[in-house]
């Protein structure tokens, strides 16, 4: 007969048989069990200071390794304070497993002390969850959460465990496989409609490739670059899939959409077909649905058929893994090779040549811009970049040099205030080797600012880089642009703290930046340090991005289509 | 247009919370819902009754079918099918109108199953078109109370 183990045991041998090597969390009364076994574990765990941080912890190191992230809190307050991390997962189709204790199965549905219905509470923003109520089920249900959270369009799914589930003793036998009958996705497209694409691609006169995280995702970035390769047709690349193609080769059209460049926004509305791969028609991409590219036909290709017709109706649907039907696309590009569309791409580098990426120089003040730039020009696309959400966030993408996938980390479906500093952390702890940045702001940097104490203790060398423009500068934007100047509620001259004696009182190093002469050779002695740091970069407090799609817009209106310069 | 869908989940607590969060989050309306187990009682079938054209319908359906506990979604509509819903009505009646609505049941083939001093109770199965047909030639009646069912539905052949 096999021995029976607790509960907790049982979890984490069934989380070192899925390969979980860390795992990010926060202790309490319902996880006793679980932090008893964790106690003498092989499995690391790192200690956060507020449970928001352990989930953003673990996407962060889910999005940069590809594996799935693991995230740990107790009930009640412990649970509700992941659910921010959870949702930022959520949209943007991270693999992450949160565990969560709860209280014991009698004292379920009692409000009883720090009972709360996760599993309730995380259903719209999990891909599925689990509430575990007897031990027998734990192992199985470990499996099946990894397989569900890692397969198909990967997303976080949440495990609840009631306390007594933990002490609770079950033969320990983990299944070598899973099959959920009702979960199979689907991973070879289509080769009719696969076909069928290869023909319009082969009639267009004015294609343009729209990649989408789905590409990061499946890893599929290489198949992505051959398939241009081949095809020599224009790629932009969503938030989510900077990297996935080089950002400054020659087909690159960058990012498009509210603060894309304004080459990508006019090629999408004057395409005449959008190949559209792992991307979803976000409104920030397409602005109006009803006159986004009002000319194209559009080749749809994602693993979740949801996703297709779902904002654009679309001609050629193709459901399958992006990396399988990219493979069998080249395929049939070899077998079948394209003509280079040679006037559209004289057209685009004519785009490109009158709307370049710009911004004001100037020797007094560090632009952001600037900043971005500098940071770009000396890691030279070898360290991986977080960001936060706001104006940082967008230039981080505009102005970074995204040479691979996986090295651009930033909440885009959520747009997570708070999210960058401590999925450094986890960034940093799956790539340990790696310069791991956070571009941030004033703003999102003190939504998790607590997390200094986490990585001075494990001493995760993350480096911060803080655009301090002293406002909430993305509403402040809007505020300029849309109400009249009326600065409700971002300014915060003289209301900040001074974010290098904050990080020194952590014991972690605070350098500040004021002018554009002495960045370099502070941010240098940030890369340099062998531990954490904060970098205060004062930076020209009203700078806009540009170019800006309005929401709701058509891409072929913007402001700013020339950095604003024209204004 | 009014489309019958049915959606076979894993019979377990908290399908029918997935399936109603569903509707709600994606801003889909349900006009009727019913539950129950199937001829495998490890399966229970929800058949939904929801309005859209044929792009919401699409939606709806491959929104189902994304949920990991759903096996199966089939939209009836385009099939052979039939449906049925049923209704309990009460009433009320004089010893004059009595028999007139006791011959409206007798046509729509509606049972009584109650007979009080100043009521009716009535049941009948039929489609929606019928129930609402019946429901409005008891109106001058005076309906006390009315309980109706969700629509449950199945393919012919
Ligand atoms: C949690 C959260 N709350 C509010 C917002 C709305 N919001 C978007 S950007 C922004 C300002 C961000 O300020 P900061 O971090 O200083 O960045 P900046 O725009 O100044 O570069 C706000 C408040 C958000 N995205 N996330
Ligand atoms: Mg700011």
């Amino acid at each position: 007969m096999t021995e029976k183990l607790k509960g907790s045991k049982i979890l984490i041998e069934s989380l070192k048989k899925e390969n979980v090597d860390h795992i990010f969390g926060y202790p309490g009364g319902t996880v006793l069990e679980i932090y008893d076994e964790l106690y003498d574990a092989e499995i690391k765990h790192y200690l956060v200071r507020h449970e928001q941080a352990a989930a953003h912890a673990a996407d962060g190191y889910a999005r940069s390794s590809g594996k799935v992230g693991v995230c740990l809190a107790t009930s009640g307050p412990g649970a509700t304070n992941l659910v921010t991390g959870i949702a930022t997962a959520y949209m943007d189709s991270t693999p992450m497993v949160a565990i969560t204790g709860n209280v014991s199965t009698w004292l379920i549905g009692k409000d009883s002390f720090q009972e709360a219905d996760i599993t309730g509470i995380t259903m719209p923003i999990t891909k599925h969850n689990f509430l575990v109520k007897d031990v027998n089920d734990l192992a199985v249900t470990v499996k099946k959460a990894f397989h569900i959270a890692r397969s198909g369009r990967p997303g976080p799914v949440l495990i609840d465990i009631p306390k007594d589930v933990t002490a609770n003793k079950a033969p320990f036998i983990y299944p070598d496989e899973v099959d959920i009958p009702s979960y199979r996705p689907t991973i070879k497209g289509s080769i009719k409609q696969i076909k069928s694409a290869i023909d319009l691609i082969h009639k267009a006169e004015r294609p343009v490739i729209l990649a989408g995280g789905g590409i990061v995702a499946a890893n599929a970035s290489e198949e992505l670059r051959q398939f241009v390769e081949l095809s020599q047709l224009p790629v932009a690349s969503t938030l989510m899939a900077l990297g996935a193609y080089p950002y400054n080769g020659p087909l690159s059209l960058k990012m498009p959409g509210m603060h894309g460049t304004a080459f990508a926004n006019h090629a999408i509305h004057e395409a005449d077909l959008l190949i559209s791969i792992g991307m979803r028609f976000d409104d920030r991409i397409t602005g109006k649905l009803s006159t986004f590219a009002p000319k194209a036909k559009i080749i749809h290709i994602d693993i979740d058929p949801a996703e297709i017709g779902k904002c654009m109706p679309t001609l050629v649907p193709i459901v399958g893994d992006a990396r399988v039907v990219l493979k069998d696309m080249i395929h049939y590009l070899i077998e079948n090779p394209l003509e280079p569309k040679k006037a559209w791409l004289a057209e685009i580098d004519a785009l490109k040549a009158k709307f370049p990426l710009q911004y004001k120089r100037s020797d007094e003040f560090i632009n952001p811009q600037f900043a971005v730039e500098t940071i770009a020009k000396m890691t030279a696309g070898q360290a991986i970049m977080c960001t936060d959400v706001g104006t940082h966030q967008m230039w981080s993408a505009q102005y970074l040099d995204h040479q691979n996938p996986r090295q651009f980390i930033s909440s885009g479906g959520l747009g997570t205030m708070g999210f960058g500093f401590p999925a450094a952390m986890g960034v940093q702890v799956a790539n340990p080797d790696k310069l791991v940045i956070d571009i941030t702001g004033d703003g999102s940097i003190q939504m998790n600012i607590q997390e200094l104490s986490t990585v001075a203790n494990y001493n995760l060398p993350v480096k911060v880089i803080i655009l301090n423009n002293r406002y909430l500068g993305m509403v402040r934007q809007w505020q300029e642009l849309f109400y009249n100047n009326r600065y409700s509620s971002v300014d915060l001259e003289g209301k900040q703290p001074d974010f290098v004696k904050v990080a020194q009182a952590y014991d972690v190093m605070g350098l500040r930046a004021s002018t554009p002469a002495e960045l370099p050779g502070v941010l240098e002695k940030a890369f340099a340090h062998n531990g954490p740091v904060f970098v205060d970069v004062v930076v020209n407090r009203e700078e806009n991005v540009f170019p800006m799609v309005p929401a709701g817009g058509v891409l072929n209106k913007m402001i700013g289509e020339k950095g604003g310069l024209e204004l | 247009m009014r489309h019958i869908i049915s959606v076979i989940v894993d019979n377990k607590p908290g399908e029918l919370v997935r399936i109603a969060g569903l509707f709600s989050r994606r801003g889909f309306n349900i006009d009727s819902l019913a539950v129950g187990e199937t001829e495998n009682s490890a399966f229970s079938r929800i058949t939904l009754v929801v309005t859209g054209d044929d792009q919401v319908i699409e939606q709806i359906s491959k929104q189902l079918y994304k949920l990991i506990d759903t096996y199966k979604v089939v939209d009836l509509t385009p099939l052979n099918h039939i449906d049925r819903e049923m209704l309990l009505v009460k009433v009320s009646v004089t010893p004059t109108t009595r028999s007139e609505v006791i011959e409206i049941a007798n046509v729509f083939r509606a049972k009584i199953i109650d007979v009080g001093d100043k009521s009716l109770v009535t049941e009948i199965t039929g489609d929606s078109d019928k129930i609402e047909g019946f429901i409005s030639l008891l109106r001058r009646f005076g309906i006390m109370e009315m309980v109706r069912t969700g629509t449950v539905g199945i393919a012919r052949g």
